[in-house]
C-alpha cells in the first residue's frame, strides 16, 4: 500500500528549513515556490492510504487521502500561497517559517488517519502559530501569545486524555466517525479538545485575544487554519452530534453581538470568525449530507473571504499603524483599493448574491430547514443580519467613510498597500467571485452526494430582502453604530483576572508557607536537635550526679550552682565530643532498631 | 482613480442616492408581494408579503438593542482594564 507518497506538509517543512539559507534575489521567488509546490502536491494526489509506519505497537497513518481530506487540503495550500504572497515584504525569515510549520500542522491533521498523528500535528499547529502573535513585538502581543499557548496546551491535554481513554476502551486508534448517539467520556473529551480549537463559547476567548494582536500577515494565516482544521475534525468524527447544533447556533449569535461591541476592527473580524464557524459547527451537528457538505463548503468559502477581510484591514494597519475604528475614518480617498477588496470580502461573508457566502452559507441553512431544525435555521439567518450589519456595512463605514478621526500622522501615512498585498487580495477576491458565480467549482469538490442549487428565486428574494433591510436598519440607527473607545469583557476575564487572583493567593499563601518552613524546619528543629545531641550526654550524667549532690548538700541551682558549672565544664571538655558521638550513634541505633 | 471619483460623485448627490435606494426598496417589496413564487416557503408565516424584509429590519434592530443593552450592563469597560 505504501508506495512513494510525498506529504504536502513535508514540502512546507523542508521549505521552511531551507529558507534561512536562501538570500538575495532568490528569496522572494523561493517564498512563493514552496507553497505552490505544496499546492501542486495536493493537486496531483490520488485517493488511498499512504505513509503508514509502524511505531511501537501501533501503525501510524500519515496519509489518509479521500475527498473530505482533499477539499480541505486544497483550500489550505491555496490559502498558504495567498498568505505568503501577502506577507512577501516580511523580512523576518522566522515569521515565514512559523507560518509554514503552522500550515504543515494543519495539513498533517487533515491527512492523519489515526488519533496519535492527529494529536502530533495538532500540537505543531499551536506551537508554531503562537510565534505569529509574538513576532508582532508589542507587550500586549507577548502576553496574548502566552495566553494563547496556555489555552491551547490545556485543550491539547484534554484531547490527549480523550485519545488515551478511547484507546484504552476500544483498543482502536483510527480516526473515524465516533458514536455520537451515545457518546462515552473519551468521545466527549476528544470533542471538547476539538471544539476549543473551533472557538466554541465558552472556550473561544483565545481567538479575538490573540488574532487582534498578531502580526499583520500572521493574522491572515491564523484566521484560516486553526478553526477550519477543527471543523475538518468535527466533519470527520462528529457528524450528526446534536449538541453541536445548539453550540453552533449560540456561536453565530455570540459572535455577531460581541462584534457589534468591538472597537478594534481586527477584534471585530475575529468575533465574526466565531460567528461564521458557528454555521459550520451547526451544519456538522445537523449531520445530513447536505448540511455537512454545507459546513465544508462554508469552511472553504470562509477561508478566502475571511483572509480577504483580514488582508484588507491588515493593509490599513500596515500602512497607518492603526486598527481601532475610533482612530480611523474617511480613508476612501487614500486607500481605495483596500476599500474595494474589503467590501468584496464583506459582501461575501454577508452572503451577497454572486459571491461565495451566498452559495455556501445557504447550504447550511437549507440543511437545517430540510432536517426540520427550524429554530436553528431562523436564528442562523438572524446572525447573518448581524454579519452584514457589522462586516458588510460598519467596517467600510468606520474606516473608509464616516467621520474622519485620523490623526494627521495617520492621514499622511495612509495609502494603498504595496503591489504584492493588492495582488494577494485580488486573488482572494477573484476566488470569492468565482465560487459565487460558477457553483460547480466548489460543489464538485464536496465529498457527499447532495445536489443543491442556491440560485432559486425564493432564496434570492429572501437574501436580498434581509440584506436590504439590514441596510435600512443601519441607516436608521447609524448614530448608535458609532464606534466607542471601549473594551468588551469576554470569557478571558475569568483566566486573566482569575489568573491574577490565583497569583495573588499563591503569592501570599506560599510566602506564609515559606516563612513557616524557614522558621520551623530550617531553624527551630535543627536548633532543638542540636541542643538534644550536645546537651544529651551531660543531662544523662546529671541524672546520676544530681542525687549524689543532693546527698552531700551542695548548692545546685542558680548561675553559680553545681548544675550550671557542670554543664559549662562538660561543654568545654574533650569528653563532650566523644560522648556526643557515642550518644548520637546510640540514638541512631535505637532508631534503626525501630525502623527495621 | 476611478473608484474615488465615483464615490465623490455620489457623495455630492445625496438626494439622488437616497431616491435610488427608495426605488430599490420599493421594487424589492413589490417583487415579493406580487411576483414571487412562495411555494418554497418553510412555514406559513413566510407567505406574508415582505416577511423577509421585516425579518431583516426587526433582526437588525434586535441585535443592536441587545448588544447595546449588554454593553450598558457592564460588558463594556475602559480600554486599559487589564493593565
Amino acid at each position: 500500500m505504501t508506495e512513494f507518497w510525498f506529504h504536502p506538509a513535508l514540502v512546507l517543512i523542508i521549505g521552511a528549513l531551507v529558507l534561512p539559507m536562501v538570500k538575495g534575489v532568490a528569496r522572494k521567488p523561493f517564498l512563493l515556490l514552496v507553497p505552490v509546490l505544496a499546492f501542486a502536491a495536493v493537486l496531483q494526489m490520488e485517493q488511498g492510504v499512504f505513509g503508514v509506519f509502524p511505531f511501537l505497537n501501533w501503525e501510524l497513518t500519515f496519509g489518509r487521502v479521500d475527498q473530505l481530506s482533499l477539499v480541505f487540503a486544497y483550500i489550505m495550500t491555496l490559502m498558504c500561497i495567498i498568505g505568503t504572497l501577502y506577507g512577501l515584504h516580511v523580512e523576518n525569515d522566522y515569521e515565514h517559517i512559523s507560518a509554514w510549520f503552522y500550515v504543515a500542522g494543519s495539513l498533517g491533521v487533515i491527512f492523519a488517519g489515526d488519533l496519535l498523528v492527529l494529536f502530533l500535528f495538532w500540537e505543531v499547529m499551536a506551537f508554531s502559530s503562537v510565534f505569529l502573535v509574538w513576532f508582532r513585538g508589542t507587550p500586549g502581543a507577548l502576553a496574548a501569545g502566552y495566553r494563547y499557548l496556555l489555552v491551547h496546551t490545556a485543550g491539547g491535554v484534554v484531547l490527549l486524555a480523550g485519545i488515551v481513554l478511547h484507546y484504552q476502551a476500544t483498543g482502536d486508534l483510527s480516526f473515524n466517525q465516533f458514536d455520537v448517539v451515545n457518546p462515552t467520556l473519551p468521545v466527549w473529551l476528544i470533542m471538547i479538545g476539538v471544539i476549543l480549537n473551533a472557538a466554541v463559547p465558552p472556550l473561544h476567548a483565545w481567538l479575538p485575544d490573540a488574532y487582534s494582536r498578531a502580526t499583520v500577515s500572521g493574522a491572515v494565516f491564523m484566521c484560516a487554519f486553526t478553526t477550519k482544521t477543527a471543523v475538518y475534525a468535527l466533519c470527520r468524527g462528529f457528524a450528526g452530534m446534536e449538541i453541536l447544533i445548539v453550540l453552533g447556533v449560540i456561536m453565530t449569535l455570540y459572535g455577531v453581538i460581541y462584534a457589534l461591541l468591538s472597537n478594534d476592527v481586527r477584534r471585530l473580524l475575529s468575533y465574526h470568525i466565531i460567528s461564521q464557524v458557528g454555521f459550520m459547527v451547526a451544519g456538522v451537528g445537523v449531520g445530513t449530507a447536505l448540511a455537512v457538505n454545507g459546513a465544508i463548503a462554508h469552511a472553504f468559502a470562509h477561508i478566502l473571504y475571511k483572509a480577504l477581510l483580514f488582508m484588507g484591514v491588515g493593509s490599513v494597519l500596515y500602512m497607518t499603524g492603526k486598527s481601532k475604528a475610533t482612530e480611523l475614518g474617511g480613508l476612501y480617498k487614500k486607500m481605495p483599493m483596500a476599500l474595494f477588496f474589503t467590501v468584496i470580502g464583506g459582501l461575501s461573508i454577508s452572503s451577497f448574491p454572486f459571491l461565495s457566502g451566498f452559495v455556501s452559507k445557504t447550504m447550511v441553512v437549507a440543511g437545517a430547514f430540510d432536517a426540520t431544525h427550524y429554530w436553528a435555521a431562523y436564528l442562523m439567518l438572524l446572525a447573518s443580519v448581524g454579519t452584514f450589519l457589522s462586516v458588510g456595512i460598519k467596517i467600510p463605514y468606520v474606516i473608509w467613510f464616516g467621520e474622519n478621526k485620523c490623526s494627521e500622522e495617520t492621514w499622511n501615512k495612509a495609502a494603498d498597500p504595496p503591489l504584492h498585498m493588492q495582488l494577494a487580495m485580488g486573488v482572494a477576491a477573484f476566488l470569492c467571485l468565482l465560487i459565487g458565480v460558477y457553483t460547480p467549482y466548489l460543489y464538485n469538490m464536496l465529498p457527499y452526494e447532495a445536489p443543491f442549487n442556491p440560485y432559486t428565486a425564493y432564496h434570492f428574494a429572501e437574501v436580498v430582502q434581509i440584506l436590504l433591510f439590514t441596510g435600512v436598519g443601519f441607516y436608521l440607527f447609524v448614530s448608535k453604530m458609532a464606534p466607542k473607545a471601549k473594551l468588551s469583557l469576554d470569557m478571558d476575564w475569568f483566566y486573566r483576572l482569575g489568573g491574577q487572583l490565583f497569583l495573588l493567593v499563591m503569592h501570599k499563601g506560599m510566602t506564609r508557607v515559606n516563612d513557616w518552613g524557614q522558621a520551623t524546619l530550617a531553624e527551630e528543629v535543627p536548633r532543638r536537635l542540636n541542643r538534644f545531641f550536645i546537651d544529651g550526654p551531660a543531662r544523662l550524667c546529671l541524672l546520676v550526679v544530681k542525687p549524689l549532690w543532693q546527698l552531700t548538700g551542695a548548692k545546685i541551682d542558680g548561675p553559680d550552682g553545681a548544675e550550671q558549672r557542670f554543664l559549662e565544664t562538660f561543654s568545654r571538655s574533650l569528653f563532650t565530643i566523644a560522648s556526643t558521638a557515642i550518644f548520637t550513634v546510640a540514638v541512631l541505633m535505637v532508631l534503626l532498631f525501630f525502623v527495621t | 482613480m476611478m473608484l474615488v471619483r465615483m464615490i465623490d460623485y455620489l457623495r455630492e448627490r445625496p438626494l439622488l442616492v437616497r431616491r435610488f435606494c427608495y426605488l430599490v426598496v420599493a421594487g424589492v417589496l413589490l417583487w415579493d408581494a406580487l411576483l414571487l413564487d412562495k411555494s418554497y416557503a418553510h412555514i406559513a408565516l413566510e407567505h406574508l408579503p415582505g416577511f423577509w424584509s421585516l425579518f431583516g429590519l426587526v433582526g437588525c434592530v434586535l441585535l443592536i438593542v441587545v448588544a447595546k443593552g449588554l454593553g450598558a450592563l457592564g460588558l463594556l469597560t475602559r480600554e486599559d482594564y487589564y493593565e
